[in-house]
């Protein structure tokens, strides 16, 4: 089927070609990304194309957990929160505590780092953003009240755990091989993880009746609300999903490089990416976006110094906004 | 990263004269920094958070032509400053088009790619080490400075004096330009598009043409803060550009206020003291988290105004595109 779509993009004028784009993003976007996999694998052979591609699946299912919080907050909530980075890295440090300091599993340290961190946005949801919402409060007041929390949260940490670059402890050493391609052990857990939870959510998002209620405020809370939904309680529990995965992806992260404060703004940029790709707003696209973003990001090493790597996604994202601001899945509706 | 903000002071002599020159120099930098955010968000309604990187353009692109071509310094000045108007409009071209929070998203994400491009092209700016040697001739202007501080009475006048001076007189001298540029048609037009864009298109001003224009000039303010930054360190790096330098003007405008010129000198001046007020307090805790105290006030500030005073100082409500 893509190998059509391609032949219909070369085929046609390009009068006709824009207008099957229109129509079709998705199958286009497909489409694209076949062209570029061919592109790749002739330039530089199917093995580096696949092993960079298995290691942008690890980052790749890092971005799309916390794109996707970052994505429904948006949604919902109409708020651009600069601070959801921070949130990833303070996870990760709630499971340093549990899991280095105090010498207990990282799995224990996972699920505290994820409560804590839902924790953490439930208060700051009734103790900042829903006041700032009954204030009526413009955008540019919120962007600068989530910055304003972004740096609390990232030298907070610093105030704490110093600025000293710090190790979970998790096996960094042990790789696993197939079909000629190597991964480390827990790069692999955390694609694992990761596709677990990303499928876990699509269902909850899809089929239950709180990721109903989400969607439904994420289309327009006023109708929701008019609908009877207890918007308030699901704003609640876009928090504590928005949060929890946040703290997840964060200790995944963690895990894979090293913590340090700053780590929550690097990480800050590519989600805004994953979630502009996939449509600001559209969970299911912050899960693929997510996802593509961190293989395109680890394709560009192919060509590019990897410290150029962020630079690359930044000029996704820009690319991205400008000629489709709506996502690469997304309808015009949004926009 | 760790430690955005130029501390290019000595640290022995805490109530010297030299201490608070260097406080102004750099509250005088952030004020032109912080103008062009003035104009883009106080006075045309486009919310530009790529500031940094139009910055880090400006500076760049002077130590680059003064030490890779050779060119006059003060010929460069002018060309960097072009250069950066070019960046303006790169930026701003495409993403001028977007809703507020998208072109926000953008700019940042332009400021942090340009960032990025400036550390891993090691042959063109050095990389992390950065460049420097490119201020002999603003040293010698320094010490003609000096020279005419010392027929004045001053048998010896501090070595960031000159800077001081000129930096304020810039400061100032473009504070008044832009209020009164504010005043004519132009500027009304810019208020127009921020208060009701399609009121003003209807009225056939092109929205789309002022809100570039506005952006460009702020680049080019950009560029001129850039040029005090390097020569107040005498060296350019990457480290200096980072997003938080934009958060950090960002909390002094909205201090000051927004939609009014003056506020920004004011804001700049009262975070600057107070960020390196800190200093004075002996508190028994070690440097990294007195740096990180710096930045959880300037953060709790920030929440602080927004949540309460989202106008500022000298702000006026309804000159407010916020809360509405």
């Amino acid at each position: 089927m893509e190998a059509a779509t391609v032949a219909v993009e070369r085929e046609g004028p390009l009068e006709r070609l824009r207008e099957y784009a229109r129509a079709h993003p998705a199958r286009t976007a497909i489409g694209v990304l076949f062209l570029i996999v061919v592109v790749l694998v002739v330039a530089k052979g199917l093995h580096d194309v696949a092993q960079t591609a298995l290691i942008g699946l690890s980052t790749g299912s890092i971005y799309a957990l916390g794109a996707v919080g970052l994505t429904l907050v948006y949604g919902i909530l109409k708020l651009t929160n600069f601070a959801h980075g921070d949130f990833l890295a303070f996870g990760a440090y709630m499971a340093y505590i549990v899991n280095v300091s105090w010498g207990i599993p990282l799995v224990v340290g996972v699920i505290a780092a994820m409560a804590m961190t839902a924790l953490l946005g439930v208060i700051l949801e009734k103790g900042m953003w829903a006041p700032m919402r009954a204030r009526r409060a413009g955008v540019l007041q919120l962007i600068l009240m989530s910055i304003g929390l972004a740096l609390v949260i990232r030298y907070g940490i610093q105030y704490f755990a110093g600025t000293e670059l710090r190790t979970l402890d998790v096996n960094k050493t042990d790789t696993i091989k197939f079909l000629g391609l190597t991964i480390g052990r827990t790069q692999a857990i955390v694609i694992l993880v990761g596709f677990v939870t990303l499928i876990g959510t699509g269902l909850m998002l899809r089929y239950s009746l709180l990721g109903k209620r989400m969607r439904a405020l994420s289309d327009n809370l006023d109708l929701a609300e008019t609908a009877g939904i207890d918007t308030s309680r699901v704003i609640l529990w876009t928090w504590v999903f928005a949060g929890a995965f946040a703290g997840l992806a964060g200790v995944l992260y963690g895990a894979t490089t090293q913590l340090q404060p700053e780590m929550g703004f690097e990480l800050l940029l590519p989600l805004f990416a994953a979630v502009v790709l996939g449509g600001i707003g559209d969970a299911f696209g912050a899960l693929a976006g997510g996802i593509l973003l961190g293989i395109v990001i680890e394709w560009s090493t192919l060509f590019l110094e990897s410290g150029l790597k962020l630079a690359v996604g930044f000029v996704v994202l820009i690319v991205v906004l400008v000629i489709r601001p709506q996502g690469i899945f997304g309808k015009a509706r949004t926009l | 990263m760790t430690d955005v903000l130029p501390l290019a002071v000595s640290f022995d002599a805490f109530t010297s004269l030299g201490f608070w020159l260097g406080v102004g120099v750099i509250a005088g930098s952030y004020t032109i920094f912080t103008l062009g955010l003035q104009l883009n968000v106080g006075f045309t309604g486009i919310y530009n958070f790529g500031q940094a990187g139009f910055m880090a353009v400006g500076a760049y692109s002077m130590a680059i032509l003064v030490t890779d071509t050779g060119i006059n310094f003060w010929l460069a000045l002018p060309m960097s400053m072009l250069i950066t108007i070019g960046f303006g409009l790169i930026v701003g071209l495409p993403s001028l088009r977007l809703r507020a929070d998208y072109f926000a998203i953008a700019t940042i994400a332009a400021s942090e790619a340009i960032r990025l491009i400036a550390l891993n092209w090691g042959g063109l700016t050095g990389g992390a080490q950065g460049i420097f040697g490119f201020d002999d001739s603003w040293d010698s202007l320094a010490d003609t400075i000096e020279g005419w501080l010392m027929d004045l009475g001053w048998s010896d006048p501090d070595t960031l004096a000159p800077l001081f001076i000129v930096v304020w007189i810039v400061a100032i001298g473009l504070t008044f330009l832009l209020s009164r540029v504010q005043r004519t048609p132009w500027g009304r037009v810019l208020r127009a598009v921020r208060e009701d864009e399609d009121a003003a298109r209807a009225l056939g001003k092109n929205a789309y043409s002022y809100k570039l224009q506005s952006l460009s000039i702020s680049a080019a303010l950009a560029a001129i803060a850039g040029f005090f930054l390097a020569i107040n360190l005498a060296f350019v790096i990457p480290d200096e550009f980072g997003p938080t330098f934009t958060f950090v003007g960002y909390s002094m405008l909205v201090l000051g206020g927004l939609a009014n010129y003056w506020g920004v000198a004011i804001g700049a001046i009262i975070f600057e003291t107070l960020l390196e007020g800190l200093r004075f307090i002996d508190l028994p805790i070690s440097e990294v988290k007195i740096a990180a105290l710096r930045f959880i006030i300037l953060g709790l500030i920030l929440i602080g105004l927004m949540a309460f005073r989202p106008q500022g100082m000298l702000g006026k409500r309804e000159e407010m595109v916020l809360g509405d």
